[in-house]
């Protein structure tokens, strides 16, 4: 049977089986022959040893989440089998390693013994086994075999030549293995790719905030490791120098929020990217940032927390510190991107933003988005501007105010080595030159001063149109009963949720905003009006987004809440949306079901 | 530098903002502010191209009182915010200064570091042992039973010595000066300037409000021994812990490659003088 997306599951031991890199040459060759993919791993806590799991969803059309039931497993060893068949299908299909593990009990799906073990074995390839499963695999459900020889022998070739012969090798012993054994067809293939379709790029959702840095002129970036978002720092570190850039690890991220608030007082676009804990040690120097003015992009990855939580397990309970996690009046500018598509743009517009209004932009992503890869179309850097900040002008330069109570807010930033304007820049309340100044009166004025850049920021957010702005999904607004308002990854499943039953007939709409703060508020009222319920999924028990925009705009919601380190599924989002459905479609339409 | 040449000599008075210090009468950073005007004058160092940052404290109020460009930052996180301005333009000459409260306790995880990274620049403590802006409570180099309203029944931490830690973590020049010898200390900090890499300088310098400590001093200091060899970690590891007399003069002196030799912004987006980069030539990689 043709199925338009197909999810399998490889599990095996870490550091023996190589399940992650099969699985990532896998995605690539499978994206390269034109489908969609969406990866999704979990890594065990130790750095040798225990289960480590990879799992590819591919498709004819756009795969937007990590998706429901496995429709395979392969597992390298018996506790892969234990981990992992409960997400298996009655009716899917199980493959395990034949000689080296009994045929697991109680399964009724479609079984598949390969010896894997033994044919690396024979063939003297002692690291071949992944590379036999791929050939398998392969050959089972029909991917493009030739995609898959070339991919591994481009992207492995050319640091270890000496393997090339041995891979080709390995991946035709297992291809041809079942070939010869195994005569009946599998109970799912893909269904063929759209030959119109493109192939895509395949990346992270770390990879592609890193470009989207890159594209926005950042040229220093400092940063303290920790998991998810160590390898921005890494990537950073590899293409920074380069563009004539520089990148610091730093002792903690105190440090790294510093010489990045250091760097950018000196003219150099700059950004540090951390996690929950590192988050929760830059709250002083963020507000340092919105005191003087400085211009920062902090991501913070989050993970499941508080303290050191679960380092590789994704959730988005950091809404509050990063709306409200400094001391002060000091709003700041949150944006959370939805996709890894997404992440590339959002990270050219925090650019944009904190350049352009001369404050910390606070960009969110999470654990499930930072490594998970997924095709991507190629982006679009001009549908972002690059600005340079407001600098003073020669006519200025007598009378330069650093602080100037301007209409905007914005005031001329001078630049030290750049411009001849000298002036100190500080956390203390200041008046219009810097110096500082208690007076109620300049307390007032300053406050009012940034305050009203935030204004301005909203005014100019608002109606702001994707890739950047709202993200808009299903029936169209003024159709539709139920509606889901989502943020953050989270935006994947709900996208791909409310498609389907929308494509089913059912009045489902949904609404993602990429701006947190300020908040589109108008734009959610104007979403809600017509609406019988607005259902608002988020991953943390303490419902942040909805507590959030429920202060702006007392709407009703319906929180649903996940908090076991997962990402929503799309069977939960159905289910709940299911429960405040009351019309159903009618037949017709039901059976009209197309996806395009 | 045929800008220089036009520019009449700067004089120590020319480096004086407008911002009238708000020291108390006496305060030993006069003394410091008034040696690091000299030395500005001396080097004739453009306050278009020169940052002074600093942490928190009374202090730490210094770079509003000269007029070059000056950064007040957070409370201890002078030095990593000056290494980000000196790696993001290597061209400015960076001046950070603070107090002992700023550089030993708070910010006192960032001295390590920035010691062995070895940034170009020059970091003016001014160690008053005590903390002057939070009025008057025990600091990291006050002396073991030091009363204080914080603690009244004598502190029992004994204190650090921050110049044998600046030369145990692989300080490449060390030097101690003394507010009340201002010319001196001028001496110190334009040595310190001109030093290629990190150059700690410890100042003595009173408070007079809540630790008066300028007798005392006064007659503790006296000169390092004129055979003292500052290419010698260890001879002036034995200088840093003599405790019959305060030694001033340049404890350690070594050239090695500085942080932006290695690490360094060498295109500064501003001067456009970056490598042409359109991002979806990196984009394509992904494919
Ligand atoms: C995070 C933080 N904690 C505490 C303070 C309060 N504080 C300001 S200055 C200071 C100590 C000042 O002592 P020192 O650095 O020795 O400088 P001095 O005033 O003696 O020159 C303290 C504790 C602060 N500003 N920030
Ligand atoms: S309190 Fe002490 S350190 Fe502060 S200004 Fe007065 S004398 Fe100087």
């Amino acid at each position: 049977m043709f199925v338009e997306t197909l999810l399998l599951r490889m599990g095996g031991e870490s550091g023996i089986d190589n399940v992650i890199s099969a699985g990532d040459i896998l995605t690539l060759s499978v994206a390269r022959s034109g489908y969609h993919v969406h990866t999704f791993r979990t890594y065990p806590a130790e750095i040798k040893g225990g289960p480590v799991m990879f799992q590819l969803r591919a498709g004819v059309r756009p795969v937007p989440s990590l998706g429901d039931q496995l429709d395979v497993l392969l597992a390298f060893n018996e506790e892969a089998w234990e981990l992992h068949h409960q997400a298996l299908r009655p009716d899917g299909v199980l493959i395990y390693d034949l000689g080296e593990h009994d045929a697991p009990q109680g399964f009724n799906g479609v079984t598949y013994g390969i010896p894997l073990e033994r044919l690396a074995r024979d063939l003297n390839l002692r690291k071949g086994k992944n590379l036999i499963a791929l050939g398998a695999l392969c050959s089972l459900f029909g991917f493009d075999f030739q995609e898959l020889q070339a991919t591994v022998k481009e992207k492995w070739g050319k640091a270890r030549p000496e393997f090339v012969e041995s891979n080709r090798i390995a991946l035709l012993a297992g291809y041809q293995w079942v070939k010869d054994h195994i005569q009946e067809e599998v109970p799912y293939r893909l269904a063929p790719p759209d030959p119109t379709h493109e192939p895509e790029l395949v990346m992270s959702g770390n990879q592609a905030l890193v470009a989207g840095a890159l594209a926005a002129g950042c040229r220093f970036y400092a940063g303290y490791p920790i998991t998810p978002a160590s390898d921005i720092l890494e990537e950073m570190a590899r293409r920074l120098p380069g563009l004539g850039g520089a990148v610091l690890q730093t002792e903690d991220e105190i440090a790294a929020i510093s010489t990045v608030v250091g760097a950018s007082i000196a003219g150099v676009k700059a950004m540090t990217a951390t996690s929950g804990p590192g988050f929760s040690l830059m709250q002083e120097m963020l507000g340092l940032a919105t005191m003087a003015e400085v211009p920062v992009v902090v991501v913070n990855a989050m993970r499941a927390g508080p303290s050191t939580g679960m380092p590789t397990k994704m959730e988005q309970s950091d809404l509050n510190i990063a709306l409200y996690g400094g001391h002060g009046d000091a709003p700041r500018i949150v944006l959370a991107a939805r996709s890894v598509e997404d992440c590339f743009y959002q990270a050219m517009h925090a650019f944009y933003l904190s350049e352009t209004y001369q404050m910390p932009v606070i960009l969110l992503t999470d654990q499930s988005l930072s490594h998970r890869t997924e095709t991507v179309p190629m982006p679009d850097p001009n549908l972002v501007p690059v600005v340079e900040r407001l600098r003073p002008s020669p006519e200025e330069y007598a009378s330069y105010r650093r602080y100037a109570l301007t209409e905007s807010g914005v005031s001329p930033m001078a630049v030290p080595g750049i411009d001849p304007t000298p002036f100190t820049a500080t956390g203390l309340e200041h008046d219009e030159y810097g110096a500082p100044n208690y007076t109620p009166a300049m307390h007032t004025a300053q406050l009012d001063k940034r305050g009203r850049k935030f204004e301005v920021v909203a005014e100019a957010l608002c109606g702001i149109q994707p890739p950047l702005g709202c993200l808009s999904y299903g029936v169209p607004e003024e159709e539709a009963e139920v509606g889901v308002l989502a943020w953050g990854s989270t935006a994947g499943v709900v996208r791909e949720t409310v498609e389907e039953l929308a494509a089913e007939g059912y009045p489902v709409t949904a609404l993602i905003p990429a701006v947190i703060n300020p908040l589109p508020a108008q734009r959610i009222l104007h979403f809600a009006r017509n609406l019988k319920a607005v259902i608002v999924p988020e991953v943390n028990r303490s419902r942040q987004f909805a507590a959030w925009v429920k202060a702006h705009t007392e709407l009703p919601l319906i929180s649903v809440n996940k908090y076991g380190g997962l990402p929503f599924t799309p069977a939960e989002i159905r289910a709940k949306i299911m429960e405040f459905l009351v019309t159903r479609p009618t037949k017709e339409l039901a059976q009209e079901v197309t996806y395009g | 530098m045929a800008k220089d040449s036009i520019q009449p000599r700067r004089l120590p008075k020319d480096y004086k903002s407008e911002v009238k210090p708000t020291w108390c009468p006496g305060c030993g950073d006069f003394g410091v502010l008034a040696s690091l005007y000299q030395a500005l004058a001396q080097l004739q160092l453009d306050p278009t191209k020169t940052v002074v940052v600093s942490g928190i404290g009374c202090s730490s109020r210094l770079p509003f009182f000269v007029e070059t460009y000056g950064f007040q930052t957070a409370h201890g996180r002078v030095l990593p915010v000056a290494t980000g301005i000196k790696i993001a333009n290597p061209e400015l000459t960076v001046i950070a200064v603070g107090g002992d409260g700023d550089g030993f306790s708070i910010g006192g995880g960032h001295l390590v570091h920035a010691v062995r990274r070895n940034p170009d620049l020059t970091y003016v403590v001014m160690d008053n042992e005590v903390y002057g802006l939070t009025k008057g409570q025990t600091s990291p180099t006050s002396p073991l039973g030091f009363k204080t309203k914080s603690t009244p029944f004598g502190s029992a931490d004994a204190p650090i010595n921050p110049m044998a830690w600046a030369l145990a973590s692989g300080v490449s020049f060390a030097a101690r000066g003394f507010s009340g010898d201002p010319k001196q200390l001028a001496e110190l900090i334009v040595e310190g300037i001109q030093h290629p890499g990190f150059a700690f300088i410890q100042t003595m310098s009173p408070c007079p409000t809540f630790y008066n400590t300028f007798d005392l001093w006064r007659a503790r200091i006296e000169d390092l021994p004129p055979d003292h060899d500052p290419t010698d970690r260890m001879q002036a590891l034995a200088q840093a812990f003599r405790d019959d007399a305060i030694p001033v003069g340049v404890f350690y002196r070594e050239v090695r490659p500085t942080l932006e030799s290695h690490t360094r912004v060498s295109a500064h987006p501003l001067k456009k003088n970056g490598p042409e980069f359109d991002v979806r030539s990196l984009l394509e990689t992904y494919r």
